[in-house]
């Protein structure tokens, strides 16, 4: 027993003294490397890689710092967020980005609450990410907001009447966005069937089924990238008739690659369409074409997904609150971060009284069943 | 009373009470002087959360010979059980935002919602005892994870949302963190919350401990050792099985509890047969049928897979040369091939069937009385020789 | 109704036909050894994972799918070697305790070549094909399983019941000592089924993944407990009793993911009441009530002793 206390002792010196490094400010990136959201949150971490090596270096309190990111991989699971949020606390980060979806970062909050330290949320759209605490923000708009675009979208565009809504068990952010929606499109005045499915479930040809049997116009599955890649394989080869509507998940190169050759047609929404910053498209791509790992993390091409560029401007918001608090101290970060205005790729930056980023407007894209590419059908604003 | 082996073994047991105590005092002085934020209390927490769980399930598989498999279960209605009745009114209606607040609109003190929480898996267990202890071995073990499976899709369930919010998470309920006492000004005076659970597991383990020791424990091991001879002894079966059962399943509840408090979410997803087998992992690293092996297991466990071993999944550098095979992912591969060892060639684990006092007993007393025994040993040589000399 | 019913019948036939591929495995084990092999499912999973890299390294089908089926089967031959025949005398809990580490071991292995993503299974022309089926649309997969596991099966039947290894094989189950003291080579009829099942689990998992096309390091789990509780269904050790368990639960798992619809359109309910969410715990439910009521499974042999 005096052994093993002896060496948890040298262990914690040897962290302390590695920690007491000259003028380098850490960043955590609280992202998933592996699980369901794995793609999605390599593609995230993508962006904030790319501003890292275009800016690696912060003026904080007139001395430069070099920044370091830290990454934690949350395994896309609530158990193993709390492992990860504790290694970034313990590395000693002034702030934290992330995570892809938003059960890690709810799973994660407490941690980054319990040691000061603030949280710019990047792509977790669930409003219980923010709401009642005062150490976490967000760059990107909320589900309320977004099941209102896609349920306005599927009713007036596609003159949907019936939807059936998909979501995982136990997925903050399905069941979420699959309400909010719900709740719109209810208030339009169509019918809303919900069903779930068990996590690592592989088969959806039975919920395929379902929505035909319900007579749905629409299938909305807001899932992850792993799943939803499944369902548009299986309802391909199960030729369904009605479109399939998804969330800012969908929004990768993966996915819209499982519609190539089939007659799926399937819109989502999302934060960013490729073109609207052209001087930020070419140099992502060109990074992307010249790094073999970046490219096989963006899925082996250069679409650039919605999800690097918020990882891009959180990363600036960063750098902005650090600059702005003049210190590397997590809670002085913590106190500035309300105030940062930031105008990033995706448009002006400001958050309101919840800490959430003032948004309006999101892009709503749909896959070219032959390129595999987005295309864009419209930018719809809800006040 | 002037026999000196019961003497020997009072000595031992001081001596263990005195490295508990030490451990617990190491532990508190420790959350006073290093930061809060260190790896240590993450795993000191977790480690004292899956000691208690992992005891609970040796009671079972090593002590009782019941191969259940339904830990995860449990734990998982100790964890909700918990969660719903101490989630402070005013967050209730963020947290069960899709379900009007839910029904239960009262809560509890923490320790009386942990009592609860092991008691509401106790009667879940008697329930599923009824019909599953009769079944023998792996049938046992494949019913209670079968079991385990059946209760986290009834926990999801849409239509209990009112009072398990569904399969969304539960949060905002009073965690590890809350034993802090705090000063005015919001600061901490007294750092509490690592110390607090390992005093709940202390107190938990010791519960078992002294069961094991009664009669009850006696007949449940004789139950292991031989059903037909411990029934022909009188040990009532069906009844010592239930017991056993229940019993291990009301320590799994209060350990479900305490995983909710260190992960300050909890949701029935993440209570897989996965997390079962970890812990059956643990009792067999630590010795099947050892309380003291199941709790050093524990802690190594945890702290290897959240702690010691991190550096494998990150890329490392010695001078310019960049160390092979290092990514994310090498630390559960080095971490699986250490348990297929350990499984495979040190198969009774760390203690075997040993126990803290009886390590205590084997260390001074060996070294001392080795010498002792070979001055005996050479005495009794030299005479035979004589005698077969003469 | 029927038309209601059809589709979800399909979907279960299908998926059946591959529970019971790799349901075999488990029973032949349990069959000789008395060892539930928690490994079974991901050795399944492991198949699909080497398919992937292989025909990402571009080599062609008619090469890829046979040297898959080659190394699945030399995977159940290894891991037996290595993980469960040192624990030959050891007490049947050490056994059970390996294999649910060589479960950990393989998961952990293919999340760390893999670096935890899914990885999409390669298309397979023919089976991938869609086809019209009383007008439900289905790939053609789901009308191969099921022939392909029945030849599979009565193949494996006459080679239990026709050939020396296969009676050697009879003779283990039955007693594993005596036949230890006539002279059967009793680790090379242990090899040979692992082999077998490994192999059997490795079409499972071609058929499976060309149905579901997306390999990640669980994605054995779940059909491997379902595949193993096929098995206990239809009476362990019994290679007929584990198909049909499979047919039962699969058909019954998809009935149960479309049992909302089929109650509301039948009229029984008024509104969804999501029992979709029971469509994993209803297989054990079903397993639970079996194993109580008749212990043995369906076609189980009366056992005298099942300690």
């Amino acid at each position: 027993m005096k052994k093993f206390v002896a060496i948890l002792l040298a262990a914690m010196m040897l962290l302390s003294v590695s920690a007491m490094a000259e003028n380098i400010v850490k960043i955590g990136v609280y992202e998933p490397a592996s699980g369901d959201s794995g793609a999605g949150g390599k593609q995230e971490t993508l962006g904030v890689q790319y501003a890292n090596l275009e800016t690696p270096t912060v003026v904080i309190g007139g001395e430069e710092y070099k920044v370091e990111l830290v990454y934690a991989d949350n395994g896309s699971s609530t158990d193993k967020a709390p492992s990860a949020a504790q290694e970034l606390v313990s590395a000693g980060v002034s702030v934290v980005l992330g995570s892809y979806g938003s059960g890690v970062s709810i799973a994660g909050s407490e941690y980054f609450k319990n040691a000061n330290i603030p949280a710019i949320g990047l792509t977790c759209t669930n409003p219980q990410v923010t709401a009642g605490n005062s150490h976490y923000f967000r760059v990107c708009f909320l589900d309320p907001f977004q099941g209102t675009v896609l349920a306005n979208y599927a009713f007036s565009t596609l003159g949907a009447r019936t939807a059936y809504c998909l979501a995982e068990l136990g997925n903050d952010y399905d069941v979420g966005l699959v309400t909010y929606f719900k709740q719109a499109f209810e208030d339009l005045g169509g019918t809303v069937i919900s069903d779930t499915f068990p996590t690592n479930n592989s088969d959806f040809t039975s919920y395929l089924t379902n929505a035909a049997m319900y007579g749905a116009d629409v299938f909305f599955c807001p899932v992850s990238i792993a799943y939803s890649t499944q369902i548009l394989q299986q309802a391909a080869s199960q030729g369904v008739e009605f479109p399939i509507l998804g969330g800012d998940t969908l929004d990768s190169n993966v996915v819209a690659a499982a519609a190539v050759g089939t007659n799926i047609d399937l819109t989502i929404d999302t934060f960013y369409q490729e073109g609207a910053n052209a001087a930020f498209d070419e140099g992502f791509k060109a990074w992307l074409n010249s790094d073999a790992t970046a490219l096989a993390n963006n899925g082996g091409n250069d679409t650039i997904s919605a999800v690097s560029v918020m990882g891009y401007d959180g990363y600036y918001v960063a750098l902005e609150a650090l600059k702005a608090a003049g210190t590397t101290d997590s809670a002085a970060v913590m106190a500035v971060l309300p105030s940062i205005e930031y105008t990033g790729v995706t448009g002006l930056i400001k958050f309101d009284e919840n800490g959430d980023a003032v948004r309006t407007s999101a892009f709503v894209k749909k896959v070219n069943n032959e390129t595999g590419a987005w295309e864009f059908v419209t930018e719809q604003t809800v006040e | 009373m002037t026999n000196p082996k019961i003497k020997k073994k009072d000595r031992a047991l001081t001596v263990s009470w005195i490295v508990v105590a030490a451990v617990y005092a190491a532990v508190f002085a420790a959350e006073q002087v290093i930061s809060p934020n260190s790896m240590l209390f993450t795993v000191l927490k977790k480690g004292a959360t899956y000691a208690l769980v992992a005891v609970s399930m040796n009671l079972l598989n090593g002590f009782t010979g019941i191969f259940s498999l339904g830990q995860a279960g449990f734990m998982l209605l100790g964890a909700y059980t918990y969660a719903i009745f101490t989630i402070p009114l005013e967050h209730r209606s963020s947290v069960y935002q899709y379900f009007n607040g839910g029904v239960v609109q009262f809560t509890l003190p923490w320790f009386l919602a942990m009592i609860l929480a092991g008691l509401v898996a106790a009667f879940f267990a008697w329930l599923i005892g009824l019909p599953v202890l009769r079944l023998k071995s792996d049938y046992l073990a494949i019913a209670t994870l079968g079991f385990a499976e059946i209760i986290r899709a009834i926990l999801q369930w849409n239509q209990l949302g009112p009072v398990t919010n569904g399969s969304n998470m539960l949060r905002l309920f009073p965690n590890f963190n809350s034993f802090n006492i705090l000063k005015a000004d919001g600061s901490v005076a007294v750092y509490l919350s690592t110390t607090v659970p390992f005093l709940i597991a202390g107190v938990c383990i010791g519960l078992i401990v002294l069961l094991l020791h009664s009669g009850y424990g006696r007949a449940f091991k004789s139950i292991r050792d031989d059903e037909v001879a411990a029934e022909a002894m009188g040990v009532n079966l069906a009844h010592h099985k239930q017991l056993a059962f229940c019993i291990s399943s009301f320590f799994a509840g209060v350990g479900g509890a305490m995983l909710a408090m260190y992960q300050t979410t909890v949701q029935a997803k993440s209570f897989t047969t996965a997390m079962t087998y970890e812990i059956l992992l643990m009792v067999v690293i630590g010795g099947v049928g050892s309380v003291t092996g199941s709790v050093i297991s524990s802690f190594l466990f945890v702290a290897c897979s959240e702690w010691w071993l991190r550096f494998l999944d990150n890329e490392q550098f010695i001078g310019d040369f960049q160390v092979p095979l290092l990514r994310n992912g090498f630390r559960l591969v080095v971490f699986s091939i250490i348990i297929m060892v350990v499984v495979l060639f040190f198969r009774r684990g760390i203690m075997g069937t040993r126990e803290l006092p009886d390590v205590i007993r084997a260390l001074p007393g060996a070294v001392r009385s080795l010498p002792e025994k070979m001055r005996a040993r050479r005495e009794r040589r030299s005479a035979s020789r004589k005698e077969a000399g003469r | 109704m029927w038309n209601t019913v059809f589709p979800y019948l399909l979907s279960g036939i299908s998926v059946g036909g591959q529970y019971a591929l790799i349901a075999i495995g488990y029973t032949m084990v349990y069959g000789i050894l008395r060892l539930i092999n928690f490994a079974h499912g991901d050795v399944f999973m492991v198949a699909g994972i080497i398919m992937v890299y292989m025909s990402a390294s571009g080599m062609p089908l008619w090469v890829t799918i046979p040297l898959v089926l080659i190394l699945t089967a030399l995977i159940g031959f290894v891991i037996e070697r290595v993980a469960y025949k040192p624990l030959r005398s050891a007490p049947r809990m050490s056994v059970m305790i390996s294999a649910i580490g060589v479960s950990y071991t393989l998961q952990n292995l293919v999340l760390y070549v893999t670096g935890g993503l899914n990885k999409t299974y390669p298309t397979i022309p023919l089976i991938s094909q869609t086809v019209t089926v009383l007008g439900a649309k289905t790939k053609a997969v789901t009308l191969v399983t099921p022939v392909l596991t029945l030849v599979l099966v009565l193949l494996l039947v006459t080679l239990i019941n026709k050939t020396k290894i296969g009676m050697a094989m009879r003779a283990v189950s039955k007693d594993f000592e005596t036949s230890q003291l006539m002279g059967i080579k009793i680790n090379s009829v242990i090899s040979a089924t692992f082999v077998i099942g490994s192999f059997l689990a490795g079409v499972g998992s071609v058929l499976y993944f060309t149905n579901y096309p997306t390999v990640i390091q669980t994605s054995g789990a779940m059909p491997g407990l379902k595949a193993f509780v096929a098995a206990v269904f239809g009476g362990i050790g019994s290679i007929p009793g584990a198909v049909i368990g499979a047919f039962i639960i699969g058909i019954m798992e998809n009935i149960i993911k479309g049992l909302d619809v089929i109650l509301f359109k039948s009229g029984v309910i008024s509104a969804p009441l999501g029992l979709s969410t029971f469509s994993d715990a209803f297989t054990f439910a079903l397993l639970i009530v079996i194993l109580i009521v008749k212990p043995t499974g369906l076609f189980g042999e009366k056992a005298t002793d099942k300690v």
